[in-house]
């Protein structure tokens, strides 16, 4: 079956020198205390380090040299994002920009879009957030209801996002949105993408707390926002198939089974060399799950690189790594004497109380697990 | 995936294909062997695929395709049989072959005995013992120097076992006298021939996973109840994608044990990866069984071929409790930071 084909990833001497240099890089950059925010997931919004890894040329790694980027392979930015993700770096503030931002515009934006904003996500200067989710439009992102309407020379957008991250310090917005009255016979019509600066009149942003104290994220609102034709992304209407080719690359990452790798690190380094043999039992079925799940997603990339559509693969990478990366706490709990605590000055404890607090959220972002089921289930060929 | 190894796989396909049947697995559950089936492999040289020329990733492939059609035959046996002899520069014979020990701490001995050798312990769980022509038998001499035997099947008293599918489990009792020819000293130990049967199993759980997941959607799609085919019910599309998860990882898994083979294995890699598949067997076997109801309880219906087998080759050549402790001693033995590296196996030169 063409879905549980996982192909061995080519064998590349660049890219494992190229391991090499990034972890020679994060050594000197990641000094303890380094401020991060508490976001759980990835580890923290610096756009200090973001400059200065686009200054190293692993940002926009896979466009082309006209608009900033590097044209290397999938393969090689796939090893600079482990090895950034492994080590804990603050990768939040041009992460989204360069996932899928960038590669959107490459492909369908226009050629002011492109050679004004693309060299900048490669830069490390320039960042985004994503405007789909609404308050009455979750997973059902059809039903959304912010609504552009054409004026002359161009569009006047009321409606209210939610849950946008990082809203409040991102330049750009890929905004997803309705453009044209409700089609009943095809729900997948008359929605379109904006490229939205965050400073356009009529944009409001109220920053909205979690359960982990922090606020990075928040509503916005648009009131009576007025966007030039020219901030289309691609063609008016059509922005339901532009949105398919970005998920792949959203769900399949090493993000998705590394978010917690942290707490794993700073667990096995307390528990010693010498953890009992229950410890090494469940330490090492952790370690093999990441270790099978690397080998998934690194096959993505490699599909993703021969031009292939792994976008199945890629939902299993997402789940079955949530899903381990939610059993994180209860494995610590069961091994470590220890309570989490967010202000605790032990690492382990304090990083308990992060992967806890942030674990529920891994199966709700980017699709959740029952959307990720019913995309597999689609593929097996169960339902339309 | 190149050319050559989608023709292997179509052609294998095919084979399995006209020559496994219900019938096929009646006899060889009853104890018979499959004549006609093995004549077909080594017709087209699939019993040999190293000889053939088939890389030892692409022969595990080939193993993963016939775990796939459940084919009654020692393939992974012989297989590593064969790649032991050339291994140890002892000529490869031909017919089914199989290897022993393949419980931990067995031994058997072996000592020079007027211009031969002589043989002699007893090996049980053996696979396939009873239809071998031959067998490798890893064995030590009292110095503890491992050595290895071609041992003609005729020359052990061996007494039936089989697995959760009846395929044979045979004890070995021998004590027997080899000619000077059949006899060469060993370039590695247990575990590597442990690391063998662990990643051979691997490549099976996948195809069986794989089988398992086929015949779930297939009659997911078929069985009507309440009006509809139950694959339109949302509890049974998110179990079967489970399901598919648990092969995609097997899949995966798979895909390791094939790169980390060698005569100096990557015994991280294939202990990781038979865990992991070990887990996906037990997993992804319930879920098959459940989307069946009844008719998967059968013996007619050919889930069970693939599910009794999935049920034996979680465990054989090691299951969880024995490689994952392997994984995290690894992983604890090192410093914080060299633990991505180690996992990874990207430790600076
Ligand atoms: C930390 C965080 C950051 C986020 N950042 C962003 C962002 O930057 N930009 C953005 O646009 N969005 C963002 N989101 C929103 C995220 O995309 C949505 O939360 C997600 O799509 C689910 O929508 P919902 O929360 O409205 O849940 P709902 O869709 O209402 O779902 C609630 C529950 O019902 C289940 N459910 C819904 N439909 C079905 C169905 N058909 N079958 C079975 N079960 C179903 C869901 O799986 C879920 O369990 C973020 C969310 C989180 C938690």
């Amino acid at each position: 079956m063409d879905l549980l084909r996982f192909d061995a990833p080519p064998v590349s001497p660049e890219a494992e020198a190229l391991r090499q240099e990034v972890r020679t890089f994060l050594r000197a950059e990641l000094k303890p205390g380094l401020s991060r925010d508490r976001s759980g997931t990835l580890g923290g919004f610096n756009p200090e380090f973001s400059r200065k890894v686009g200054a190293r040329g692993w940002l926009g790694m896979t466009y082309p040299k006209q608009y900033g980027g590097h044209e290397r392979s999938m393969l090689e930015r796939y090893v600079v994002l482990e090895e950034m993700l492994a080590a804990g770096a603050p990768i939040n503030a041009h992460y989204v920009a360069d996932r899928q931002s960038g590669p959107l515009l490459l492909r369908f934006g226009n050629e002011d879009q492109k050679h004004e904003v693309v060299p900048r996500i490669a830069r490390g200067e320039c960042y985004f957030c994503i405007g789909m989710s609404e308050p009455d439009s979750g997973s059902d992102l059809a039903s959304v209801r912010t609504r552009a309407v054409e004026t002359n020379g161009g569009w006047r957008v009321n409606g209210t996002k939610i849950w946008t991250s990082y809203a409040e310090r991102s330049h750009y917005m890929i905004l997803f949105c309705r453009s044209a009255d409700a089609d009943p016979k095809d729900r997948q019509a008359g929605f379109t993408q904006f490229l939205v600066d965050m400073k356009t009149p009529g944009l409001t942003i109220n920053p909205i707390r979690n359960l982990a104290g922090d606020t990075n994220f928040n509503e916005v609102l648009f009131q009576d926002m007025l966007l030039p034709d020219s901030a289309v992304i691609g063609k008016a209407g059509n922005a339901w198939k532009q949105l398919t080719s970005e998920l792949a690359l959203e769900r399949s990452g090493p993000d998705r089974f590394l978010a917690g790798f942290k707490l794993f690190r700073t667990l096995v380094g307390q528990l010693g060399p010498d953890p009992g043999e229950r410890a090494r039992l469940e330490l090492g079925r952790h370690a093999a799950h990441m270790m099978v799940l690397r080998r998934m997603s690194r096959s993505v990339a490699a599909m993703l690189q021969q031009g292939q559509d792994p976008a199945l693969q890629g939902a299993m990478v997402k789940d079955l790594g949530t899903t381990l990366e939610q059993s994180l706490p209860d494995m610590v709990r069961q091994l470590a004497p220890v309570e989490g605590d967010p202000e605790a000055e032990d690492e382990l404890a304090a990083a308990l109380a992060d992967v806890t607090q942030n674990a529920p959220s891994y199966s709700i972002r980017g699709g959740t697990r029952e959307i990720l089921r019913s995309t597999i289930a689609r593929g097996l060929g169960l339902r339309q | 995936m190149n050319d050559v190894t989608r023709m292997l796989e179509d052609t294998a396909a095919r084979l399995f294909s006209d020559h496994v049947d219900r019938a096929v697995h009646a006899a060889a559950e009853a104890g018979e062997w499959p004549a006609a089936l093995w004549q077909a492999l080594e017709d087209s040289g699939l019993t040999q695929p190293l000889e053939a020329g088939l890389s030892l990733p692409e022969a595990m492939g080939l193993l993963q395709i016939a775990a796939q059609h459940a084919a009654p035959v020692p393939l992974a046996e012989t297989l590593c049989a064969a790649w032991m002899m050339a291994n140890c520069g002892i000529e490869v014979s031909t017919g089914p072959m199989t290897i022993a020990p393949v419980v931990r701490g067995e031994t058997l001995r072996l000592e020079r005995r007027g211009d031969g050798w002589h043989l002699a312990g007893r090996a049980t769980r053996v696979p396939w013992g009873r239809h071998a022509t031959s067998i490798a038998v890893l064995a030590e001499t009292d110095d503890g120097a491992l050595h290895v035997a071609l041992l003609p099947r005729d020359a052990a008293a061996i007494i039936h076992g089989g697995n959760t599918a009846l395929e044979p489990r045979d004890t070995l009792i021998v004590d027997t006298a080899l000619p000077v020819g059949a006899v060469a000293r060993c370039p590695f130990g247990y575990d590597v021939l442990r690391a063998f049967g662990a990643a051979m199993r691997t490549a099976q759980i996948a195809g069986a996973l794989e089988r398992a997941l086929e015949l779930s959607v297939t009659y997911a799609g078929q069985r009507v109840q309440f009006g509809r085919a139950i694959g339109k019910f949302q509890a049974i599309q998110h179990n079967l994608a489970l399901l598919a998860s648990q092969a995609g990882a097997a899949a995966a898994a798979a895909g390791m044990v094939a790169e980390a083979l060698s005569a100096t294995p990557d015994m991280l890699m294939i202990a990781a990866a038979k865990g992991r598949a070990s887990e996906a067997a037990s997993a992804g076997a319930a879920i098959a069984h459940q989307a069946h109801g009844a008719i998967g309880f059968t013996w007619e219906y050919p889930l069970n071929w693939a599910t009794r087998r999935l049920w034996s080759w979680r465990d054989e050549f090691g299951n969880e409790t024995e490689w994952y402790p392997l994984v995290g001693a690894v992983v604890a033995g090192r410093e914080p930071a060299g633990i991505w590296p180690a996992m990874t196996g990207t430790e600076a030169a």
